[in-house]
């Protein structure tokens, strides 16, 4: 059973094989090869993670730490590179290898599709690189031991959503040549950056407080910190929410992930849909050590959380575009799951993770679907009409173009609707038993929240409603709906097995049985909450409220029903604006335009750095540094120096002088004493005589 | 006073005559008889010192021979008087002053420094037994025999060389 | 009279030395090529008057035997001169030694 746990690594190294493979031969390979490679390479990683769960499960839950390597030593700072096999890491681990190699099959086919709809089918292999890379970065994340470890995969997983996001980075959303695409790889980049830096920083509170990053080493301090200093906690906490309001799109730092939209959908579905984003929740859940010290720090948690889930409710309700309305249904989800970690309920956050990767990615997925009919439906038309100038710019993606749908795409239809009924809350999907326990919680804790929480949870079912009736019902709105045709078996199938995750998701932690609470208790300390609560509030059937439950359930199904009566009853025609625009007036044109909170950002921050960042080029960089510093008083002096010193005077008139003076004392020394030698020998003789005359002279005087 | 003395006297008088005569004379025949009269002093000179051999020596070979080949010479190439024309302004007194100051360097070493009294007596009964001619002879042949073999080869190199020099090639102008 | 007394060496190195001067001013003041060869034989008769006075004072016979050598060479020298006198004579038809000037520098 030990032994099993030494196979970690291969969580990680499963991946990276496979990307590394795929870069070097898969140029050679064909697109069937080099997508089964890279899902097998999940797939493996998915059965050793199983395989630890396994392991766990029998060692009765208790935490292993696989060492791996040295990592850095400098001075005091030992951080070593180890895995840590607990059950909350291992729940983690199962969701991104699972989900995430259901994903990777249904891309096989996904990208098939689409590099030839982009006229690029060398592109491919790169997919899955970036994809394979992406869940190995994702592993090293939760299977870290320490919060720099956990930096390196958060960094890691920033990277590979930069790298998908733009993917298509030439062009935008709807095959154009723009700058479109890499803008929004951009944005992800820099706001993750953001988050990030509030990240480091607390990393580097915590190293300067605690002595170590060590999850071990930091939580065992926790208290003894807290009652030294108190403030840093609360630093450390508030600094990782930034990071978490970066990585898991809470208010501010959310603006990323509507953008994120323009990578490929399977990317939409497993980075910022399942996985990715679930990265900052993991974060606050691990950290809960340090959490439950600070109960100030938690409500701020709380509140980002559902301030975030109401808001992007809200601004999904108006969006038109399919992927939009379910990234800002992601947001919003999240600001469920945030809130609830916040709050102290980890289990209830961690259960709605799981559950929320499930129908999420199904419907991601199915989305993914609906794009590639109606992109199908709009080549046979092209076809049809063997118009070689499409003068109209057609998006795929936009709600308006669909409608009927449900006829052309039974299955699609299907799958979406079980996952729009899990995200929903409608008993007995998945989303019903894990929205439950949010709001149960939440109820018991902060009855603000909980409002909050609940109205966000009406204006999902809303918004979930508006989106089938508008798309999957009526008429085709546009002649590419109606030619629009079911996917291949290999974008189904994995489909399937997530719609039957949806149902059956809930089965994790049933009121009763628990199995997740208990699961994760081992990691997991749960706070038994002793305040005061009202009657109603306190009836638990094995701590399962039926009043919260009916309530939400009831509230899902009027927002359902509401829906239906403005967008089912009498279905969109070609053309006509949203029914709401009318009513609700300017808060719909809020709704559209997303509340023109990236409008607001552009105006306070990006256009005074720019500003200022144009200044510091063009006027001090480029006018004072070059033009007059470089040029006038660097070049000029040394300009100066050799032109007029070295050059005039030591050289010409100095050196100069002393070679041409000794070569012309050559000369004219030789040309005089040439006239020694003149021929006549005579002259020889006296010149012999001369010198006998003088040695002897020499000789006899000394 | 004795009779060598004078001798003596008249002979080195007569010596320097005929060497100042071959410096003056503008004839090149004037000149090569001087010599031989100088020769001939130089030759009594040698009988004065007690060298009868060397004496005969040089009369047969200077005066007889090198002589003879001088005025042969001189007859060949009927060159006796040369044009006027100095090319050399400064050559002359510039000669004539070493030559004296060579002069007075030599009676210097001679007079200050060398200081010899020494009187060489008249050739007397010696001449019949160390100054033989056996004796030099036997001198000759045994401590410098090398030398004497080298000077033949000495010989018959400057005879071969002067054939070779003067050695017309067919078909050249004599 | 009649006595056969002795000559001081010193009268026979200053005969010497004169006449030793004299074949040397001849070689140098001299134009005719000839001239010059025979103040040069005068210098070498002068050197060999020399060693045989000094061979008679010091009493050994080296001195003469040197002066024999001197001699045979002397008369070598002699017959090659000459015989580049006559090759020359050829070629220039004179015997000035001004005019043999042509290695001027």
């Amino acid at each position: 059973m030990q032994t099993l746990f030494s196979l970690v690594p291969l969580i990680v190294l499963l991946p990276v094989l496979g990307l590394l493979f795929n870069i070097a031969f898969g140029s050679r390979m064909g697109e069937k090869a080099i997508g089964a490679l890279a899902s097998a390479a999940s797939g493996l990683a998915f059965v050793v993670s199983l395989l630890l769960g396994i392991a766990l499960w029998n060692t009765g839950g208790v935490e292993q730490v696989v060492p791996f390597g040295e990592w850095i030593r400098i001075g005091t700072l030992d951080i070593p590179w180890n895995f840590r096999v607990d059950t909350l890491s291992v729940t983690m681990m199962l969701v991104v290898s699972g989900v995430g190699t259901l994903i990777h099959i249904y891309a096989i086919g996904y990208m098939h599709e689409d590099v030839r709809f982009k006229n690029d089918i060398g592109r491919y292999r790169r997919f899955f690189v970036f994809m394979n890379l992406f869940i190995a970065m994702m592993m090293i994340l939760v299977s870290g031991d320490s919060y720099l470890m956990l930096f390196v995969g958060w960094e890691g997983v920033g990277l590979c959503s930069f790298l998908l996001i733009g993917f298509w980075y030439e062009m935008d959303t709807l095959g154009r040549p723009s700058w479109a695409n890499s803008n929004a790889a951009k944005k992800a980049m820099i706001a993750n950056r953001v988050g990030d830096f509030g990240f480091l920083l607390a990393a580097f509170t915590m190293f300067w407080a605690f002595g170590s990053v060590q999850f071990g080493e930091v939580f065992g301090q926790a208290s003894q910190v807290a009652v030294m200093t108190p403030g840093v906690i609360l630093f450390i906490t508030l600094f990782m929410l930034i990071g978490v309001a970066g990585k898991s799109a809470q208010i501010p730092l959310y603006v990323w992930l509507p953008d994120a939209m323009a990578g490929p959908t399977p990317v939409s579905a497993l980075i910022h849909a399942a996985t990715m984003v679930t990265a900052g929740v993991y974060l606050v859940a691990r950290s809960w050590p340090l959490y439950s010290l600070v109960p100030d720090a938690q409500v701020v948690v709380a509140m980002v959380g559902a301030v975030t889930a109401l808001f992007a409710a809200m601004i999904a309700a108006g969006q038109y575009d399919i992927k939009k309305v379910l990234a800002y249904s992601t947001i919003s989800q999240l600001g469920f799951m945030v809130a609830a970690v916040g709050m102290g309920a980890y289990v209830a956050g961690m259960f709605h993770l799981v559950t929320h990767a499930f129908f999420k990615a199904l419907l991601f997925l199915s989305a993914g679907s609906v794009i590639l009919g109606m992109e199908r439906g709009h080549h046979h038309l092209a076809h049809g009409q063997h118009d070689e100038h499409h003068a109209e710019v057609f998006d795929p993606n936009d709600m308006r173009n669909m409608g009927g749908l449900r006829k052309q795409m039974p299955l699609t239809f299907w799958l979406y609707l079980i996952g729009t009924l899990a995200l929903a809350g409608i008993f007995p999907f998945a989303g019903f038993w894990s929205k439950d326990e949010i709001l149960l919680d939440a109820a018991k804790k902060f009855p603000a929240i909980y409002i909050i929480l609940t109205i966000a949870a009406f204006l999902t079912a809303f918004y979930m409603g508006r989106q089938v009736w508008m798309v999957f019902f009526g008429k085709p709105r546009h002649a590419a709906a109606g030619q629009a045709e079911e996917s291949p078996r290999i974008i189904t199938v994995p489909l399937m097995v997530l719609a039957g995750l949806s149902v059956l998701g809930g089965a994790l932690n049933l009121p009763g049985l628990h199995t997740l609470t208990n699961w994760l208790d081992h990691t997991i300390e749960l706070v038994e909450h002793e305040a005061e609560v009202a009657p109603w509030l306190a009836l638990s059937w094995g701590g399962f409220n039926p009043i919260v439950a009916l309530l939400s359930l009831v509230l899902a199904l009027v927002a359902i029903y509401i829906s239906w009566l403005i967008y089912g009853r009498k279905p969109l025609e070609t053309g006509q604006k949203d029914p709401l625009k009318q009513p609700l007036g300017f808060i719909f044109t809020g709704m559209e335009n997303k509340w023109f909170v990236d409008e607001i950002y552009a105006a306070v921050f990006l256009k005074p750095y720019v500003t200022i960042s144009r200044f510091l080029a063009d006027v001090i960089d480029g006018r004072f540094w070059h033009d007059w510093f470089h040029e006038k008083v660097i070049a000029g002096t040394y300009n100066f120096v050799s032109k007029t010193v070295l050059d005039l005077r030591v050289d010409q008139q100095f050196i100069d002088a002393i070679a041409n003076g000794l070569g012309n004392l050559t000369r004219r020394a030789s040309a005089s004493l040439r006239r020694l030698q003149n021929g006549f020998v005579r002259s020889y003789a006296l010149a012999v005589l001369l010198g006998v005359v003088f040695i002897l002279g020499y000789l006899l005087i000394r | 006073m004795n009779l060598t003395l004078i001798l003596f006297y008249v002979l080195a008088v007569a010596a320097v005559a005929t060497a100042a005569g071959l410096l003056l004379s503008r004839n090149s025949v004037y000149a090569a008889l001087f010599l031989v009269l100088n020769f001939a002093t130089v030759a009594v000179f040698y009988l004065l010192l007690g060298a009868p051999f060397i004496a005969l020596v040089q009369v047969t070979v200077y005066a007889g021979a090198i002589m003879v080949l001088f005025l042969f010479v001189i007859m060949l190439l009927g060159a006796e008087k040369l044009p006027k024309g100095q090319v050399l302004p400064w050559q002359r007194p510039l000669a004539i002053g070493l030559a004296a100051l060579l002069l007075v360097e030599a009676g210097f070493l001679l007079f200050q420094r060398l200081r010899t009294t020494a009187i060489l007596p008249a050739p007397g009964a010696e001449l019949n037994t160390t100054a033989t001619l056996q004796t030099l002879g036997l001198a000759l042949f045994n401590q410098y025999l090398l030398p004497f073999e080298v000077t033949s080869l000495l010989l018959l190199v400057a005879m071969v060389g002067a054939i070779v020099l003067t050695k017309q090639v067919k078909g050249e102008q004599a | 009279m009649g006595e056969l007394g002795g000559i001081p060496l010193s009268g026979f190195l200053a005969v010497s030395a004169i006449l030793f001067t004299l074949g040397a001013l001849g070689v140098l003041i001299r134009r005719n090529a000839i001239i010059i060869f025979m103040s040069i034989e005068l210098m070498l008769n002068a050197a060999n008057l020399a060693f045989v006075a000094f061979a008679r004072s010091y009493d050994v016979l080296s001195g003469q035997l040197f002066v024999f050598f001197v001699m045979t060479v002397s008369a070598a020298e002699v017959a090659v001169g000459l015989a580049l006198i006559v090759a020359i004579f050829r070629s220039k038809h004179s015997i000035d030694v001004d005019q043999m000037s042509s290695l001027k520098g």
